[in-house]
């Protein structure tokens, strides 16, 4: 499996999603209309026409799309490192400057999209031995093994490469300043994104392949109502919308939220206790949740049902070697007539649970662990949140202190 | 997706224009035209229900923490039920887990792969599990004594015939779940590395899962390359739901608090809720100046907020009600890969391509 994007070929999902939307950017830039207005750039001593400042953009882009500076800043800075848009001012940095520096949209047969069409080797070596032949053997480091790597690779047809660069020279140097230096800044964005510096930042990287092709009842308020009651009901509890008390961890560098948090403490907190009361689910899922309620179970008699529940869930969540003995323990415990920790299943269930045992899987005690669930959480539950234990504990909770800040 | 040329069927009966493509067309037809009646039928939006809702304010958001040691793009990373310890995985092999709090790094193992994709913690905190390219899912037991080995305990639990993208614990250390590149979900026993149940379904390869919250505990959801978003049981294996709303490869999949819906995040840059028991999509995250697509999502402990890491290095949080973008958050310099909100909701961590972790609060 290949991972390097630029050596294969083929067009990849991902990218197209995102340089579609790019290029939708561009093409709204561009428009006559409602466009950005293009002048004359000065580039020290030449004119560069149908050019715009960085200031320019960022200005359209916060009036298009309603952001803010810094988030304009950011998307101008893609458009640039993709290669949509070249600076005319050093060339090699491929950065959005806010200020008075001239910018040029890059031309379409060298936007990033057209990579992929190309015959891989052929415009990257023609670039390198221009570059070679006008700089007199001077290329940068990382140029010059890409250039003896390219040579020997493509041997057969070098000829033809060199020719090709010094046509292009000499067409070049026909053309006026302005469209020669217009074309070097073109090219030179082009190449530095499509082949980057060894440990520069590589836009075009972009993970793995993923190859593998293999191919009404209507929505009523009161569907939806939920998640407003949810998020209200949830909100104080909330650390990321609310803040917790004493103050959270990772902005004062303080653990007191956490110790006081344990999973085992000897007094609460009003918020953990409270929590207990939105669901059955709630309250089971917090260890002193489970505990307190077991202990009110005792009192009332039924214990056994938090204990069969606990142990139904010990199978389903279990190793599977030990789930034959595990549904022994729980038939001898809680299902047998006459057992001490008997549990009252309605005997459709009963039957159908007994039978299942005789061939003992993990979902075997499913559908009698889900009838004393909604045993418990239909009856002993609710009389648990009227129960004084419960009450007592609430009011003997802890609500912390709110530290300050730092 | 390109789809095979096919031959003309060479019967006497059959119009010369039934061939594949004319059936796709009629089917393509029939579903806007669904698609239209249930409009008229005025399905709710999200957005319309919570007008009422009191608007937030400004968040200030601000990195706390930066973890530095991964030598790669970091490609995924779990918090641990003690609220403070991460374990992450990176493109270069290596397995870290921190103490996020104080920063340092506890535990390091090198997988024998490259692009560890996807790590889970264990509910007990003893183990972290791990793999990517080399098509398993590996689990380590945590060692206290700093000087044992992880690798040579390691266990074998999960082989697929492709890349592993996810992997999640169920609710105790001995079930793993999985998802692949070959297509497949799947859920194994730890101790002996069974296989015993999985999940076919999803056209291309799947990204991303997630397992439900609900008081049943049998259900999760995954997200593929082939735009679908499923649901499914984990006792029979069937898919019972099926979401194909994005337009392109779904990222990552994330159960609202409640169990009741669940949000995606996908290539074609906007983040989605689902509804369960309506059976849609009922909200989409979008903005047009949002361009990039979207790796990873997750809730606020409420669920009111939506956290999404995106590959134009930016964390955008939406508004979950309103379905309006509250902040953006800049700090990243490469891609966010991966990004979970803590267990007790404190804070948010976001993984990337630039090497780094970072804790938000």
């Amino acid at each position: 499996m290949t991972i390097n994007t630029l050596a294969r070929g083929g067009w990849d999902r991902e990218q197209m999603a995102c340089f579609q939307k790019m290029e939708k950017v561009i093409v709204a830039m561009q428009d006559p209309d409602m466009g950005m207005k293009m002048r004359n750039q000065r580039l020290l001593i030449t004119v560069i026409p149908h050019a715009m400042t960085g200031r320019d953009m960022i200005t359209w882009l916060i009036q298009k799309y309603c952001i803010c500076e810094e988030e304009a800043l950011h998307i101008s800075g893609m458009l640039v490192r993709y290669g949509y848009v070249y600076p005319l001012k050093e060339p090699r940095s491929l950065v959005l400057r806010p200020d008075e520096s001239p910018y040029r949209f890059q031309s379409l047969n060298l936007f990033p999209l057209w990579i992929n069409s190309f015959p891989s080797y052929m415009p990257s070596a023609i670039y390198l031995a221009k570059k070679n032949i006008r700089k007199q053997g001077e290329l940068m480091e990382y140029e010059k093994e890409r250039y003896s790597v390219l040579h020997k690779r493509i041997n057969h047809t070098w000829d033809f490469v060199v020719m090709q660069a010094r046509e292009q020279l000499r067409a070049s140097k026909q053309r006026r300043k302005a469209d020669r230096i217009v074309l070097e800044c073109q090219e030179q964005a082009y190449w530095l994104i499509n082949r980057p510096q060894p440990g520069a930042h590589n836009v075009l990287d972009m993970g793995l392949e993923r190859p593998n092709n293999l191919s009404a009842r209507v929505t009523l308020v009161s569907d939806i109502i939920t998640f407003v009651k949810y998020s209200e009901q949830y909100q104080n509890h909330d650390p990321i919308m609310q803040g917790c008390l004493p103050s959270n961890p990772w902005i004062s560098d303080d653990t007191a939220h956490w110790t006081m948090n344990l999973q085992i403490v000897p007094i609460p907190s009003r918020l953990r206790v409270e929590r207990w009361s939105f669901s059955f689910m709630e309250l089971l899922n917090d260890i002193m949740g489970r505990r307190e309620f077991m202990i009110y179970l005792e009192k009332e008699f039924s214990a056994e049902n938090l204990c069969f529940w606990q142990a139904c869930e010990d199978i389903r969540h279990g190793e599977s070697s030990r789930i034959v003995e595990k549904v022994e323990e729980i038939y001898k415990n809680f299902l047998t007539p006459g057992a001490a920790r008997w549990v009252n299943v309605d005997s459709k269930t009963m039957d159908k649970t007994l039978k299942g045992i005789r061939h003992p899987h993990r979902f075997v005690m499913d559908d009698a662990q889900m009838h004393i669930y909604f045993l418990m959480k239909k009856d002993s539950y609710p009389r648990y949140l009227k129960s004084d234990l419960y009450k007592n504990l609430l009011a003997k909770a802890i609500v912390p202190q709110e530290t300050k800040k730092r | 997706m390109r789809s095979p040329r096919v031959p003309e069927m060479a019967t006497q009966e059959v119009q010369p224009n039934e061939t594949l493509t004319h059936l796709k067309t009629e089917s393509d037809t029939l579903k806007t035209k669904l698609e239209e009646e249930r409009a008229k039928l005025h399905d709710v939006e999200l957005h319309q229900v919570a007008e009422k809702v009191d608007g937030l304010g400004q968040f200030i958001m601000k990195t706390r923490r930066t973890l530095k040691g991964h030598g790669n793009k970091v490609l995924c990373m779990d918090w641990c039920k003690d609220k403070r310890r991460i374990v992450s995985s990176s493109q270069d092999g290596k397995v870290i887990v921190w103490d996020a709090f104080t920063t340092n790094k506890e535990h390091a193992v090198t997988m024998p792969c490259t692009w560890v994709m996807a790590c889970a913690y264990a509910p007990s905190g003893c183990a972290v599990a791990c793999g990517g390219l080399d098509n398993k899912c590996s689990v380590y037991p945590l060692s206290l004594d700093k000087n044992e080995n992880l690798a040579a305990k390691k266990k074998s639990v999960a082989m697929h015939t492709n890349y592993l993208s996810a992997c999640s614990f169920t609710n105790s250390d001995m079930q793993i779940l999985t998802s692949s590149g070959d297509g497949t979900c799947a859920l194994w026993d730890v101790e002996s590395g069974q296989l015993l149940q999985s999940f076919h379904g999803h056209a291309a390869d799947v990204l991303c899962l997630d397992l439900a919250p609900s008081e049943t505990g049998n259900t999760f959801v995954s997200g593929g390359c082939d735009k679908k978003a499923n649901v499914w049981d984990m006792r029979s294996g069937q898919c019972i739901q099926s979401f194909e709303t994005h337009e392109s490869d779904i990222n990552s999949v994330r159960y609202y608090p409640s169990g009741d819906a669940f949000a995606s995040g996908s290539d074609d840059a906007t983040c989605r809720l689902y509804d369960l028991r309506a059976d849609r999509e009922v909200a989409i995250y979008s903005k047009e100046s949002i361009i990039f697509g979207v790796s990873s999502v997750d809730f606020s402990l409420s669920g009111r907020l939506l956290f999404g890491g995106y590959n134009d290095y930016t964390i955008n949080v939406w508004d979950v009600l309103k379905g309006t973008r509250v902040s953006i958050l800049f700090g990243h310099e490469n891609r966010v890969s991966t990004l979970r909100v803590s267990p007790d909701g404190t804070a948010f961590c976001t993984g990337s391509w630039d090497h780094t972790l970072r804790v938000w609060a």
